[in-house]
């Protein structure tokens, strides 16, 4: 069955078509990297896979249930997860803290006004867990406004990775990122295991080319081209999409 | 002094000084002020939920606080008993808040606060317009107290006693609640409210249990204002009087347990004794909030905690340097 399959997904903002008639199938287990230049319409197809945007036409489905009319919450409790390309995080809480707030989305612990969340030692496990998957655990307890670009990205990853989703989809997971901290990042991405699929944006090409089983190529909204790595590499369109020949 | 003791001292100090009211505050009617300032600390407390945690600032506020007050008067004076006027005042309040709710949590910002403005207007005028329900500008009296298990709260101390059980009741369920998963997903929403939907969070349900929450202590302390003044007119409802409890939650310190406390105490403190002596005493409210705004933007509390840290530092780093000055190798 397929993990992710989005079928004749229409989006206009007024009279701007930002999504385009968009087939796209994920198999599970799949590392599946679409990319495309500036304001090909890569986010706003993953805020219309997770729910944030409602699409005009088309349907999206998850492991075959249709998703397309259910809120971004619940898809969420379904096993999707994402990660933001402009960093999301809560900013006046500490690095555990967000990762717990993570956690604390799929449980129902989340209504409960009685107990201190402090003494929730599961979830403070689980929370310390998924950051030393990312290796931020040694820094656990400093306040967001105190990390540095490279710390946030990951913490971003490890909110997502938290959740245990089936289906992750990371948004250009290595923007603004060093050198060294993106060898970090790609190492990270790549133990996780094949259980979860994963979706991931790059803008640039380079950078995630090699940890992709399948690309897929968008232009104003529209796919021009998908298929492997080589197949993708080698297409004229290609190029002609990102060098204008 | 360290600052643990401090920490642990101040609280049992306050909770001293606060007990001992009575004794040392003679005249009854500044013991009835104390009582004001306590309920008046509750309602702020019950505002704070709503613009410090949740992150929505309402003006309508003193709607829910009279709605409760005037339900609880008008039934006692159609002759029900206290029990009873008081349940009905707190689920007409929780009610009305919910109402207020469904319309307001349509929007945040400045859309909530105007749609709060506007519905807490609609209350205001009910009261003053609708004569023949509220009595109108004339408000509504009341003869007697109630007197839980069967304790009369007839006399000035022991109403104070009651309003201080009180409020010390709603800072133990803050103080719960904000430390709660609940407490914790409520913050969410108010710092990231996009990313708490995609984390898997109802977000307007959150807003809406918090905002029952909030109206609870609203009633409660609208309970309390109708007891402690044995009156209610339309005044209590007013925007006025919105602005006013909002003033106390941010001039106090938002998302702070104590600075709504801190803020009611200026508040009535200026109204109902410096204006004894000063005819202007809105004026004298008005430099005070300015003055708080200047030098502690973040509120009285969490700002006097900073400036004592700064000032111990640089006393400590004073007397530092005074003994290698003196102690030091020649």
């Amino acid at each position: 069955m397929t993990a992710l399959a989005v079928t004749g997904l229409t989006k206009s903002f007024g009279g701007l078509r930002v999504t385009s008639g968009v087939n796209l199938a994920v198999e599970p287990g799949e590392r599946r990297l679409i990319i495309g230049p500036n304001g090909a319409g890569k986010t706003t197809l993953f805020n219309l896979i997770t729910g944030e945007l409602a699409p005009d036409t088309g349907t999206i489905a998850l492991f075959g249930r249709d998703i397309t009319r259910i809120a971004c919450r619940r898809r969420t409790h379904l096993g999707m997860a994402r990660t933001y390309q402009i960093i999301t995080l809560f900013p006046r809480d500490t690095i555990l803290r967000n990762v717990v707030l993570a956690l604390l989305g799929l449980s129902r612990l989340r209504w409960n006004p009685l107990i201190a969340l402090e003494r929730q030692h599961h979830l403070m496990t689980r929370a310390d867990e998924a950051l030393a998957r990312v290796g931020l655990r040694h820094i656990a307890d400093r306040p967001i406004t105190e990390t540095s670009y490279g710390e946030r990205r990951r913490v971003e990853i490890a909110m997502a990775l938290a959740q245990n989703p089936k289906v992750l989809l990371l948004d250009e997971p290595f923007a603004g990122l060093s050198i060294d901290e993106r060898r970090d990042v790609r190492r990270l991405l790549a133990a996780i295991p094949r259980d979860v699929t994963i979706v991931m944006i790059e803008h640039d090409m380079d950078v995630a080319l090699d940890m992709a089983d399948r690309i897929t190529l968008l232009h104003f909204g529209e796919v021009i081209v998908e298929g492997s790595r080589a197949e993708v590499v080698a297409d004229p369109r290609t190029r002609e999409v990102y060098l204008g020949e | 002094m360290t600052a643990a003791w401090v920490r642990r001292a101040a609280p049992a100090m306050a909770l001293f000084g606060l007990v001992t009211v009575p004794f040392w505050v003679g005249n009854s009617y500044y013991i009835d002020v104390a009582s004001q300032i306590l309920l008046f600390a509750v309602f702020a407390l019950a505002l704070n939920v709503l613009v410090g945690y949740g992150g929505l600032v309402s003006l309508g506020h003193a709607g829910l606080f009279a709605i409760s007050a005037y339900t609880a008067g008008l039934m006692l004076q159609a002759g029900y008993g206290h029990a009873v006027a008081d349940i009905a005042a707190v689920l007409v309040t929780l009610l009305t808040s919910a109402l207020f709710a469904v319309l307001a949590l349509r929007s945040t910002g400045i859309g909530f606060l105007m749609i709060t403005l506007a519905l807490g207007q609609i209350l205001w005028g009910i009261a003053y317009r609708w004569a023949d329900l509220t009595n109108g500008d004339n408000g509504v009296s009341i003869s007697t107290r109630p007197a839980p298990f069967g304790i009369s709260l007839v006399d000035a101390s022991s109403f104070y006693y009651a309003t201080l059980l009180v409020l010390l009741l709603a800072l133990a369920t803050m103080a719960a609640f904000v430390s709660s998963p609940f407490g914790a997903s409520l913050r969410g929403t108010r710092d990231q409210p996009r990313r708490m939907t995609a984390l898997g969070y109802n977000v307007w349900l959150i807003r809406f249990l918090a905002f029952l929450f909030s109206g609870f202590w609203c009633a409660i302390a609208g309970l309390l204002y109708l007891y402690n003044n044995r009156f209610i007119s339309p005044q209590v409802s007013a925007l006025q009087a919105s602005a006013e409890v909002l003033l106390m939650v941010i001039s106090g310190g938002t998302a702070t347990l104590l600075g709504p406390i801190a803020g009611a105490a200026i508040v009535v403190v200026t109204k109902y004794v410096v204006s004894a002596y000063v005819v202007r005493w809105n004026l004298v409210l008005g430099v005070i909030f300015v003055a708080i705004i200047s030098f502690m933007p973040e509120g009285l509390v969490p700002g006097s905690v900073r400036i004592w840290g700064f000032v111990r530092r640089r006393w400590r780093a004073r007397q530092r340097a005074r003994k290698t000055l003196s102690g030091g190798p020649p």
